[in-house]
């Protein structure tokens, strides 16, 4: 019962955690009031798709920015794809460099824009790492509870 | 043009001119004498002395003038910002320096303004001629009179013709004159000048009139755009002017008239005078006379309108004074002209004896008006003195220049007519006049206080500033009346000359009150137009910045919600509870103002889509009974038999009418009473009470029938008579031609037992932001708003919307609404009572006891609904005595329910009563099918510990918690008779977004696999049966019909085809196939049985805008719901589609 308290204890601290350094926003919190009994799985699932899409997207943005002639239009598409996805989980700043990104695709700033893409992808292995602790850290609640 | 319009105005008047001389003329025949009289003559008893003549051959060298003289009447009118000068015989006086270098433009202008005005003088001439007419007709009237009351009077004035033709011909002139003047108006000054100095010249005959209306010279500032109204404006002006100048014209000559006539009147008494001495009692002698001919003027006052008195005077020379004063008892006043003392105040006993003269003219008597002149000698007045001079050299009445009044303060003139004493001939010497004369007979004419009262006749005088000037030195015009006109606008001048012996006049008509008035009105237009842009830019303003709240506000409730799902202790629990309400408020009142600015814009448009109204009551009942049911108020709905199931209109604003009056009606009704929305076709009040519905009729009598302590309502509490509520519909009863054709008229009323709405409230509810007093929403909260969006709804529902109340008994609300019967199959399948438990109690009976004869009804009425025949019982005894008198028959083996309102239960009856129950079915069926009515217990509010000693106890088999609705009733009877039908109910109660979206099928649009993945979890959450598809082209495919979606939820943004073009594309494909339907082209059969395609789609979108939003409304979607999820706004926005009992 201790570990488990203390698990439990670990989880909402680190979720407090993100919500203050601002990884996440009030979304995730959305997307965790829709887990329950008949999708237990939900959020991790999300979150596992996001990843998937993520990383997709961020090859897809580099190799865009590798071009001779770089079609911002086709950047700022795979930018806008990430903000939605982004948005939908709760990554906020994740989320908010996909508008600073999009800004420098209009301006077609191929510098900035690759400034950018790598800030993202920072950003997104530290969002990705900070996720899967947490998604551990439930595993175990979870073993701890059965 | 306009002379020859002012000359038709002309010839009018010279008729009536020759009416009068004709009069005249057969006057001198008659007489002789024609005497000269001053208004101010002072009286003279010396009858004696009479025929002295006058010693004074100075004066008489004064009299050395014209014989004519004009009365210039020149109106002229001034309108300010239009510049129209029109001239007259004085330019200088109004300063003309308009330039006549577009004159031909400004005649064209001129032109058609005249032919305007020309019309307007024609209708104008023709009043007056009537008028003339009546003149002439008084005239001749009271000259009968005149004639009884003294023989040979003389008259001594001539008119010929040739001054007459002369006249006419001058007319012409000027006439022909005009027409060169409209072209070029600078120049006419010269020309027209002309006739009007000949007319002074050459005119030597008193009553020779001349109208003129000179026109106009432009100045260069015209402004087309007022051409019309200013065209207008110079026609009005004109009419006031013309006929102003012809009534002072006419009343001018029929005083002076009669002032003459008055003259020869006096005549023959003053003749007598000289033999007066020797009667032995002269002054009862002239005290009789004096008092018959102060009666007499006194009373023939009227036929001198233009004059404020006349009086007499006596010739007196100064020999004669002694013996006159003696025989009068008083002496000869001096007149005092710079005593300006009020007429009350003038008292002819204090003034100074008259100094010692030739001759003297004390004024013997006077109408009363002018009595404070008795005893003075007018010869001691400078202008009397010289008229009195005039007048009997002349033998004709003269005129005084203007000068003031004695005792009035007012600038006027006094006419003035010599009484002799002898049969002058016309040809007689002025020596012989004066020998002749005895008296003289004065009239004054008070020009201030007449114009005062001619305008007044007019009624124009808001309109019209009139100035009357004296232009007989026409270098220095003296102004007789009004104030100077400053204003150089619009220069209207008629000019209006009479003849006499002295001086002439000019009036002027300025209507700087007209351009005050039109600036005014300019004012107000303006102000006007920015008012109305300032309301379009309030309504544009309260969009938008609505929608700027609106977006950021459900991020402030987002946040509430979770925070109210964490950890708090009970005070910031409560914090944030409040926090939370206070924000659903604002976003309900940010809501209500989008929809009256969207009503205000116009741009509220109501659907037309078939719905089952009866569900719609159910759902507003579902969402209200919280409220109500915390109220301990009874809440129920009724609909008529008689109301189609299906009808065709906007169920969200009828929703919205209904939720609002109900919701108004739960926040006034406070812990007692009931709140009863009833539905019945209009048509229905007028049937006669036998076949009228149940409900509908005992509101006819319900507000004061009382029995057995109640009254027979819904609770058994007072209400209004709801039949007040709806006497003002004007549509109510009308049939219109509703009865051949599909349209319905519903009446829906809202009563409750609330406080009602104060009496001098009462006509201000429907005003936006108007409660019924500051207080109230203080009290009851809320903004008012919502009474006036359902009003403006129901007017667009055809439909009108009324109430009655009372202080302390309630208020019922009712309104009507014109619908299309719509056909049960037309119903969209979000509409169908999906649930098969519809047809389950079909052909069942039921028992219902309620001592409320109307909550029966409503018990009965939803029983119906599911094909339960109800029968009623009043009481628990009534109800077994039902019970054995059927027991007979068949109807007591099939009952199947009885329900029991909380009213007439209690504990030892019912269960005596189930103990009947169970012995009479023993009795009555042999075959053990014991199949025991079950006994359902109607209640608003019940304990969970009471609940279940009922059921335990076995006095009832389930409770119905009202407001009873289609939903609960079922799920009720279910529950009860679940033995094995529906065994495995889902006892999980569902959320209410779970009741809406519980096996719906919904289509999720969206390209981004994570948005995707969320809106089908947070769907499936609430029991849809969600699909996804990645792209507009994919959902074109998934929605073609037919298929089995009940709605979709559309990301806008998307790669390819984005969410607009797809929906455009989607509501393209269905109305084909509903047109292909409609044609017959296609049957339903190929399109699953539906008859109207429209899936309701719904946008995804982060940035609620109201462009955005008018983007998604303007391409076919329905609503949009804000990404990601909120329960209520999802709620909120689905609720609209799937709305159900």
């Amino acid at each position: 019962m201790d570990v488990m308290t203390q698990l439990q204890r670990q989880w909402r601290e680190h979720t407090a955690y993100l919500r203050k350094e601002g990884y996440l926003d009030d979304q995730f919190e959305q997307l965790q009031k829709l887990q329950d009994e008949n999708s237990p799985d939900f959020v991790a699932e999300v979150v596992s798709i996001f990843f998937d899409d993520s990383e997709k997207l961020l090859n897809n943005m580099a190799r865009a920015l590798e071009q001779k002639v770089v079609d911002f239009k086709q950047v700022d598409a795979h930018v806008h794809q990430f903000k939605g996805s982004s948005a939908s989980i709760g990554a906020m700043r994740v989320k908010n460099l996909c508008i600073e990104f999009r800004n420098h695709c209009e301006a077609q700033s191929l510098e900035e824009c690759v400034r950018c893409l790598r800030k993202l992808q920072y950003e997104y292995s530290v969002l990705k790492n900070q996720l899967e602790y947490l998604f551990r850290l439930e595993q175990q609640i979870r073993a701890a509870g059965v | 043009m306009t002379c020859s319009a002012g000359a038709g105005v002309f010839l009018k008047l010279s008729r009536l001119f020759v009416k009068i001389r004709r009069w005249v003329l057969v006057r001198m025949s008659l007489n002789c004498k024609l005497s000269g009289l001053n208004g101010r003559l002072p009286n003279c008893s010396k009858l004696k002395k009479a025929k002295e003549p006058l010693h004074g051959p100075n004066s008489v060298r004064k009299w050395r003038r014209e014989l004519l003289f004009f009365f210039c009447l020149l109106v002229s009118v001034v309108l300010g910002s239009i510049g129209f000068l029109l001239s007259f015989n004085h330019g200088t006086l109004w300063g003309k320096e308009k330039a006549p270098n577009s004159c031909e433009e400004k005649a064209q202008i001129l032109l058609q303004h005249f032919n305007l005005s020309k019309n307007q003088l024609h209708a104008l001439t023709s009043l007056l001629s009537e008028s003339d007419q009546m003149t002439s007709l008084q005239c001749t009237k009271e000259l009968g009179s005149k004639v009884q009351l003294s023989d040979g009077i003389t008259c001594a004035l001539s008119v010929t013709c040739s001054e007459m033709q002369q006249l006419h011909k001058q007319h012409r002139w000027v006439a022909d004159n005009d027409e060169p003047r409209d072209q070029c108006p600078v120049q006419d000054e010269t020309i027209s000048r002309k006739p009007s100095l000949s007319m002074l010249d050459d005119s030597p005959v008193p009553f020779i009139s001349q109208s003129r209306v000179y026109s106009i010279s432009a100045n260069n500032q015209i402004c087309e755009k007022n051409i019309l109204q200013s065209g207008a404006l110079v026609d009005c002006v004109k009419e006031h002017c013309e006929s102003f100048c012809t009534i002072i014209k006419d009343q001018f000559n029929v005083s002076m008239n009669h002032v003459h006539a008055l003259a020869i009147l006096v005549s023959p008494f003053t003749m007598g005078n000289i033999l007066l001495p020797l009667i032995s009692d002269v002054n009862s002698v002239f005290s009789m006379i004096t008092e018959n001919i102060c009666a007499y003027t006194e009373r023939t006052a009227f036929e001198r309108p233009l004059t404020s008195g006349v009086a007499y005077a006596l010739k007196v020379p100064h020999s004669e004074r002694e013996l006159f004063e003696k025989q009068h008892g008083w002496t000869i006043k001096k007149m005092e002209t710079e005593d300006q003392t009020l007429v009350q105040d003038c008292i002819p006993e204090k003034l100074d004896p008259a100094p010692i003269h030739d001759e003297y003219a004390p004024v013997i008597f006077s109408q009363e008006t002018v009595s404070h002149i008795v005893s003075i000698d007018m010869m001691s007045g400078k202008e009397d003195r010289e008229n009195i001079l005039r007048a009997r050299a002349t033998g004709k009445g003269v005129l005084t220049s203007p000068f003031k009044l004695l005792k009035s303060n007012h600038l006027g003139v006094v006419l003035t007519f010599a009484v002799y004493n002898t049969d002058l001939p016309l040809d007689a010497m002025p020596e012989q006049r004066i020998e002749a004369t005895v008296g003289y007979l004065g009239a004054s004419y008070d020009v201030p206080s007449l114009v005062e009262k001619l305008l007044h006749q007019l009624a124009c005088k808001q309109m019209i500033v009139v100035n009357v000037y004296d232009t007989t030195n026409a270098s220095a015009p003296i102004n007789m009346y009004g104030d100077e006109v400053t204003d150089t606008g619009l220069l209207q001048t008629s000019n209006l000359d009479f003849g006499d012996h002295n001086g002439s006049m000019r009036c002027i008509a300025a209507i700087n009150r007209i351009a005050k008035v039109e600036e005014a009105c300019r004012i107000m237009t303006k102000l006007k137009v920015r008012a109305e842009a300032a309301d379009v830019a309030k309504t544009q303003f309260l969009a938008t910045v609505s929608h700027e709240i609106r977006t950021p506000m459900n991020g402030v409730l987002g946040m509430l919600q979770m925070l109210m799902d964490t950890d708090l202790d009970p005070n910031q629990l409560d914090y944030a509870q409040t926090a939370h309400a206070s924000g659903k408020d604002l976003i309900a009142l940010i809501n209500e103002v989008l929809d009256q600015a969207k009503i205000e814009s116009g741009r509220l448009e109501l659907e037309a889509v078939p719905f089952d109204l009866r569900a719609v009551l159910d759902n507003v009942l579902s969402l209200l009974s919280g409220k109500s049911n915390k109220k301990g108020i009874e809440l129920a709905v009724y609909v008529s038999n008689q109301v189609p199931e299906v009808v065709i209109g906007d169920p969200g604003r009828f929703r919205q009418i209904i939720t609002n009056l109900v919701g108004n009606s739960i926040k006034f009704t406070n812990d007692k009473g009931h709140i009863f929305i009833s539905v019945h076709l209009a048509d229905e009040v007028r049937g006669t009470p036998v076949i009228m519905d149940q409900v509908l009729g005992q509101g006819l009598s319900l507000a004061h029938d009382m029995s057995d302590g109640t009254y027979k309502t819904l609770s058994g509490i007072p209400v209004v008579d709801r039949w007040k509520s709806w006497k003002s519909f004007k549509k109510l009863g009308s049939t219109i031609s509703m009865e051949e054709s599909d349209m319905i008229k519903l009446l829906v009323t809202v009563e409750d037992t609330g406080v009602g709405i104060p009496l001098e409230a009462q006509n201000r509810i429907f005003t936006p932001f108007m409660q019924a007093d500051s207080s109230t929403s203080r009290t009851y909260g809320g903004t008012g708003i919502g009474l006036s969006i359902s009003e403006r709804l129901v007017h667009l529902m055809g439909g009108e919307i009324g109430f009655v109340s009372e202080p302390g008994t309630g208020s019922t609300f009712s309104f009507t609404g014109v619908f299309r019967k719509g056909e049960t199959s037309s119903l969209d399948s979000k509409w169908q009572q999906c649930d098969p438990s519809v047809s389950e109690f079909q052909g069942l009976r039921a028992l219902v006891i309620d001592k409320s004869n109307i909550r029966a009804e409503v018990t009965r009425y939803h029983l119906q609904r599911l094909g339960i025949t109800a029968d009623i019982a009043f009481s628990l005894k009534l109800a077994r005595s039902y019970l054995s008198s059927a027991c007979k028959t068949s109807l007591s083996t099939n009952l199947s329910m009885v329900l029991i309102d909380k009213d007439v239960w209690d504990k030892e009856t019912c269960l005596s009563f189930h103990q009947f129950l169970k012995d009479h079915r023993q009795n009555s069926s042999t075959e053990i099918s014991i199949n025991l009515p079950k006994i359902f217990l109607l209640t608003t509010s019940i304990s969970p510990r009471e609940r279940f000693e009922i059921k335990s106890a076995g006095f009832a088999d389930n409770v119905l918690i009202k407001p009873l609705r289609l939903g609960v009733l079922i799920a009720c009877l279910q529950d009860a008779f679940a033995s094995g039908k529906k065994g495995q109910v889902s006892r999980k109660k569902p959320s209410t977004l779970g009741i809406l979206l519980r096996q719906k099928r919904i289509l999720v649009v969206d390209d981004n696999v994570v948005n995707r993945r969320v809106a089908e979890g947070a769907l499936s959450k609430y029991g849809a049966i969600v699909t996804c598809v990645e792209s507009g082209k994919a959902a074109l495919a998934m929605l073609k019909p037919p298929h089995s979606f009940d709605a979709c939820f559309m990301d806008l943004q998307m790669p390819e085809m984005d969410g607009f073009e797809a929906t455009r594309q989607i509501r393209c494909m269905e109305s084909k196939v509903n047109k292909e339907i409609v044609s017959g082209d296609a049957s339903i059969e190929m399109f699953g049985n539906k008859a109207h395609w429209h899936t309701p789609i719904l946008a995804m979108t982060a940035d609620v805008i109201q462009a955005t939003n008018e983007e998604c409304m303007k391409c076919g979607m329905d609503d949009y719901v804000s990404k990601p999820f909120e329960e209520e706004q999802l709620y909120s926005a689905v609720a609209h589609f799937f709305e159900s009992g």
